[in-house]
C-alpha cells in the first residue's frame, strides 16, 4: 500500500506538478473526467519516470476521482511503474521467438550477474530488469534491450560485457560532469 | 534516365558467398560505363531465391536474374540497365506465393509522405464512398468480399458494422485496436508505421458506414514509432481537410484521436480495450451486450482489428467481388504472418488464405534453419495451438485450423524443430496466459495457476500419471466458464500438445526424460574422461563448486551439487559434456 505522507514536497516536484495541471487543462476532455486519466497517468510517468504518490494525489484531486481508483490503475498496467527507474533499465524480450531461442538462459544469468530479481533495481540504481513481450526483432533473437540500444543474437556470455560497457560509461559520464565539461544527454547513449 | 536500384544477393548452397565480389565488380563496371551516379547497387539480406547463384534484381521494372556469370554483368548493364531490354536466359520465374494486400504500401512509400499515399491511390476509396455510396452499398460491397476480422476470431466485418448501422443512437463510436500484445507477432506494428494512412482511411470508411462521428486508436505504449506515425498521419488528414467537418464537401464529418494502452495484453480483448479508454481498469465485461449494440460510455461502438481496417480501401476501390475471388470458400483475401521460430528467413509474409503451410515454411521461408528436421508449427500464439509435422499440407484458413486445434490469431507462425520441447512450449504459452490475466474471474485465475504448476511439475520430473487427466478437466472448466477469449482460449497450447504429443508428456512423467534436453531438472551432466583436454575451463566457469579437479587429473563433475544450469557444456570447446 501507498505509505502514509511524511515529507514535503519538494520544489522540482512541485514545478512538475504545475506542469500536470496545465496538461489536464489543455488535454482534450473525453466524455467524462475518467476518460482523462489514462493520459494524464501517461503523462506522469513520461515527465517523473514513474507514478509518484503526490502526483497520483494531485491528479486525483483535480479530476475528482479516488486515491484508490487511481492506485489501482497504476499497479493493473505494466507500463506503469510505482517506483523510479534504474538509470540503465534492461528489458528482456520473452516473446515467442526469443524463447525458442533460448531466452531463458539469458534471463538466468542476468539474474546472477546482477544478484537482482524481476523488476527489482540494484542497490546502487544503477541496474533493473524486467520482461518485456516481442519487441518485434524476432529475426534476430534472442533480444536484449538496455534504455535505448538493442543487443540481437544474444549469448549469456556476452552479458558481462554488456553490463560492464554500462559501468565504464557511467563512470566516464561521471568525470566528465565533475569536470564541469558538460553532461550527457542521455546514458544509455 | 531514372535512378535504378541493383539488389544482389549471393544464393549458392554450400559455396562461399561471393556477393562482396560480385558487388565490387558491379560497382566498377559501373564506373566505366559512367552510371555510378544513376545507379545504385544494394547487397540485400534475403532477395527471394535459394539456390539460384549470384541473384540480381533490377528496380524499377522488377526483373530478376538467376546464375548470373561474371560474364554476364557487361550485358546486364548494358541492355537491361541502360537498355531496358530483359535478357530472357537470365530472367527466373517469379516464384511468389505472397500477395500483398494489407502490406501493399509498407516499404514502397514514405509513410511520414501524406503525397506518397495519395500518389498510391490513398483516399480515393473515401472519395467514391463518400461521394457515391450510400453506407448500406458499402455494407453491401463488405459482405461480398467475405472479409472476416483479422483480430483472430474471425467475425464476418460486415455483420458487425451492420448491427452498429441498425441501432440509432446520436453518438457511435469506431475503435481500431492496435494492442498487439501477442509474442511473436507484430505485423499491426508494421502497418501502422510502414501505412499509418490507409489505416485511417479504412476506420473513416467504417464510420461512413455505421454512421461514427468520431474515432478511437488505442495502440500499444510499447509502440512508439507507431504512435508517432500515426499522429502525423492524422495531422495531415486535418491539414487536407480529410478529417474534421463536412468531409470533402459532404455531410460527412468524423474526427480521430489517439489512446494509449499500457502493457496490459487483455486489453486486447474488445470490453477490456473500451475499459482502458474509458479510465478504468481492463477488466473483461460479459457479452452480451455486444460492443455494437452498447459500447463505448453505452454507445454502438465497433471495434476492428489493424489489419481489418487497412484491408477496407482496397476492397472500396478494386471490389467486393474482387477480394472475394482471393483465398478459399469461408475465408476471403489474404494474411499477414509473423514467420520466426527456427527457419531462414523469418519475417512478415502475406499470403491468400488456403496457401499451405508447406508452401509457407519452405518456399516463402527458405527452410529449416539447421539441418534438424521441422517438429510442428505454432500458430495462434498463447491462445493457439501447435499444428505437427504430418499436417504441414493443410491449407491455411480460419475454419482448417481450427479443426486441426489452433487457430488463426493475430497471425504468429512460429516453426520449431527437434530441439524445440512442447511440453516446455506449452508451460511457456500457458505462463503467459497465467501472467497476463486480469484476476476478475475464477476459471481463468485459478485454473490458469493449477494447470501452470502442474505443467510446472511435469517438467522438473516430479509428475504423475493422473496430471495429465487433471489438466484436461480444468481444461474444459476454463473453456466453458471464463469470461473472456483470454481465459477460454488459455489452455489451447497444452490441449493441442496433448493431442498430438502426448508421447512427449509420457516420457517426461514415466521416464523422467526430456528427448529435446530444453528441461533442465530433467538432464544429466557428466564429463566424458576419454573427450577432456583437462583445459580446466568447466571447472573456473562452475560457480556451484559442482566440478572438482585439477590439470592432471582431470575433473569430475558432482550430481549432488549441480544445479543443472549449463554453463560448463556451453563452455566445453572440445564437447566432452555429455547432457542427457
Amino acid at each position: 500500500m501507498i505509505p502514509a505522507k511524511t515529507k514535503p514536497i519538494s520544489k522540482e516536484t512541485q514545478s512538475k506538478l504545475k506542469k500536470v495541471g496545465e496538461y489536464l487543462e489543455t488535454s482534450p476532455r473525453l466524455k467524462d473526467q475518467q476518460g482523462q486519466l489514462m493520459g494524464a497517468l501517461h503523462y506522469v510517468q513520461t515527465l517523473f519516470g514513474y507514478l509518484p504518490q503526490e502526483a497520483m494525489e494531485y491528479i486525483s484531486e483535480k479530476l475528482s476521482i479516488p486515491t484508490a481508483h487511481i492506485y489501482g490503475m497504476a499497479t493493473f498496467y505494466n507500463y506503469f511503474s510505482l517506483q523510479p527507474k534504474a538509470k540503465y533499465q534492461i528489458y528482456l524480450c520473452k516473446g515467442t521467438a526469443c524463447y525458442v531461442a533460448g531466452g531463458a538462459r539469458i534471463q538466468e544469468r542476468l539474474k546472477e550477474e546482477l544478484k537482482i530479481g524481476l523488476g527489482e533495481t540494484t542497490p546502487d540504481g544503477m541496474f533493473g530488469w524486467n520482461i518485456t513481450r516481442c519487441l518485434g526483432c524476432c529475426g534476430l533473437s534472442p533480444v536484449m534491450q538496455v534504455n535505448e540500444d538493442i543487443y540481437v543474437r544474444m549469448v549469456p556470455e556476452k552479458i558481462p560485457a554488456i553490463l560492464e560497457k554500462y559501468r565504464r560509461q557511467d563512470k566516464k559520464a561521471a568525470k566528465v560532469k565533475e569536470a564541469g565539461i558538460g553532461a550527457f544527454d542521455h546514458p544509455g547513449k | 534516365m531514372d535512378k535504378k536500384i541493383v539488389l544482389l544477393k549471393d544464393t549458392s548452397i554450400g559455396a562461399a558467398d561471393k556477393t562482396k565480389e560480385y558487388y565490387s565488380l558491379i560497382l566498377n563496371l559501373l564506373r566505366d560505363q559512367n552510371l555510378q551516379d544513376s545507379v545504385q547497387v544494394v547487397r540485400v539480406a534475403d532477395i527471394g531465391f535459394y539456390d539460384q547463384g549470384l541473384v540480381l534484381k533490377i528496380l524499377p521494372g522488377q526483373v530478376t536474374y538467376g546464375r548470373v556469370q561474371e560474364s554476364d554483368l557487361l550485358p546486364v548493364i548494358t541492355e537491361t540497365i541502360q537498355g531496358n531490354k530483359v535478357l530472357d536466359r537470365l530472367a527466373l520465374e517469379p516464384n511468389e506465393k505472397q500477395l500483398r494486400i494489407v502490406l501493399r504500401n509498407c516499404g514502397q512509400i514514405d509513410p511520414e509522405n501524406f503525397d506518397d499515399y495519395i500518389a498510391a491511390d490513398g483516399y480515393a476509396a473515401l472519395k467514391k464512398v463518400i461521394t457515391e455510396y450510400k453506407p448500406e452499398q458499402v455494407i453491401e460491397q463488405l459482405k461480398a468480399s467475405g472479409l472476416r476480422g483479422r483480430g483472430g476470431a474471425g467475425y464476418p466485418t460486415w455483420m458487425k458494422w451492420n448491427f452498429a448501422r441498425q441501432v440509432k443512437a446520436e453518438q457511435k463510436y469506431i475503435v481500431c485496436n492496435g494492442d498487439e500484445g501477442d509474442p511473436g507477432a507484430y505485423m499491426d506494428r508494421s502497418v501502422l508505421e510502414g501505412d499509418p494512412h490507409s489505416v485511417i482511411e479504412g476506420m473513416m470508411i467504417g464510420a461512413y458506414a455505421i454512421g461514427a462521428s468520431q474515432g478511437y486508436f488505442y495502440i500499444r505504449a510499447e509502440y512508439p514509432l507507431a504512435v508517432e506515425r500515426i499522429q502525423k498521419a492524422i495531422a495531415q488528414a486535418y491539414e487536407y481537410g480529410l478529417l474534421g467537418k463536412n468531409i470533402l464537401g459532404t455531410d460527412f464529418s468524423f474526427d480521430v484521436e489517439i489512446r494509449l494502452g499500457a502493457g496490459a495484453f487483455v486489453c486486447g480483448e474488445e470490453t477490456a480495450l473500451l475499459a482502458s479508454i474509458e479510465g478504468k481498469r481492463g477488466t473483461p465485461q460479459p457479452r452480451p451486450p455486444y460492443p455494437s449494440i452498447k459500447g463505448l460510455w453505452g454507445k454502438p461502438t465497433v471495434i476492428n482489428n489493424v489489419e481489418t481496417l487497412a484491408n477496407i480501401p482496397v476492397i472500396l476501390l478494386k471490389g467486393g467481388a474482387w477480394f472475394g475471388k482471393i483465398g478459399t470458400e469461408k475465408s476471403k483475401g489474404t494474411k499477414v504472418f509473423a514467420l520466426t521460430g527456427k527457419i531462414k528467413n523469418s519475417g512478415l509474409i502475406e499470403v491468400p488464405m488456403g496457401t499451405t503451410i508447406r508452401d509457407i515454411v519452405y518456399h516463402i521461408g527458405g527452410g529449416m534453419l539447421a539441418s534438424k528436421g521441422i517438429k510442428a508449427v505454432q500458430t495462434g500464439g498463447p491462445s493457439g495451438g501447435v499444428i505437427p509435422k504430418e499436417f504441414l499440407d493443410e491449407p491455411v484458413d480460419y475454419e482448417n485450423l481450427q479443426k486441426l486445434g489452433s487457430i488463426m490469431g493475430s497471425g504468429g507462425m512460429i516453426v520449431m524443430d527437434e530441439d524445440d520441447c512442447l511440453v516446455d512450449i506449452a508451460k511457456f504459452y500457458l505462463k503467459f496466459c497465467v501472467e497476463e490475466s486480469c484476476g476478475k474471474c475464477a476459471p481463468c485465475r485459478i485454473g490458469g495457476f493449477q494447470m501452470l504448476s502442474l505443467l510446472e511439475n511435469i517438467t522438473s520430473g516430479k509428475g504423475t500419471a493422473s496430471d495429465l487427466a487433471k489438466m484436461r478437466r480444468i481444461a474444459l472448466a476454463m473453456q466453458k466458464a471464463s469470461l473472456c477469449g483470454l481465459g477460454q482460449t488459455a489452455s489451447n497450447p497444452v490441449l493441442s500438445t496433448l493431442k498430438y504429443f502426448a508421447a512427449e508428456y509420457k516420457s517426461h512423467i514415466e521416464d523422467k526424460k526430456c528427448v529435446a534436453g530444453k528441461c533442465r531438472y530433467l538432464l544429466n551432466y557428466q564429463i566424458i574422461p576419454e573427450k577432456c583436454k583437462k583445459c580446466g575451463l568447466c571447472l573456473t566457469n562452475c560457480v556451484f563448486g559442482a566440478i572438482t579437479g585439477n590439470r592432471e587429473q582431470g575433473y569430475i563433475l558432482d550430481p549432488a551439487k549441480c544445479t543443472k544450469c549449463g554453463r560448463c557444456y556451453e563452455v566445453c570447446k572440445f564437447k566432452a559434456i555429455n547432457k542427457g
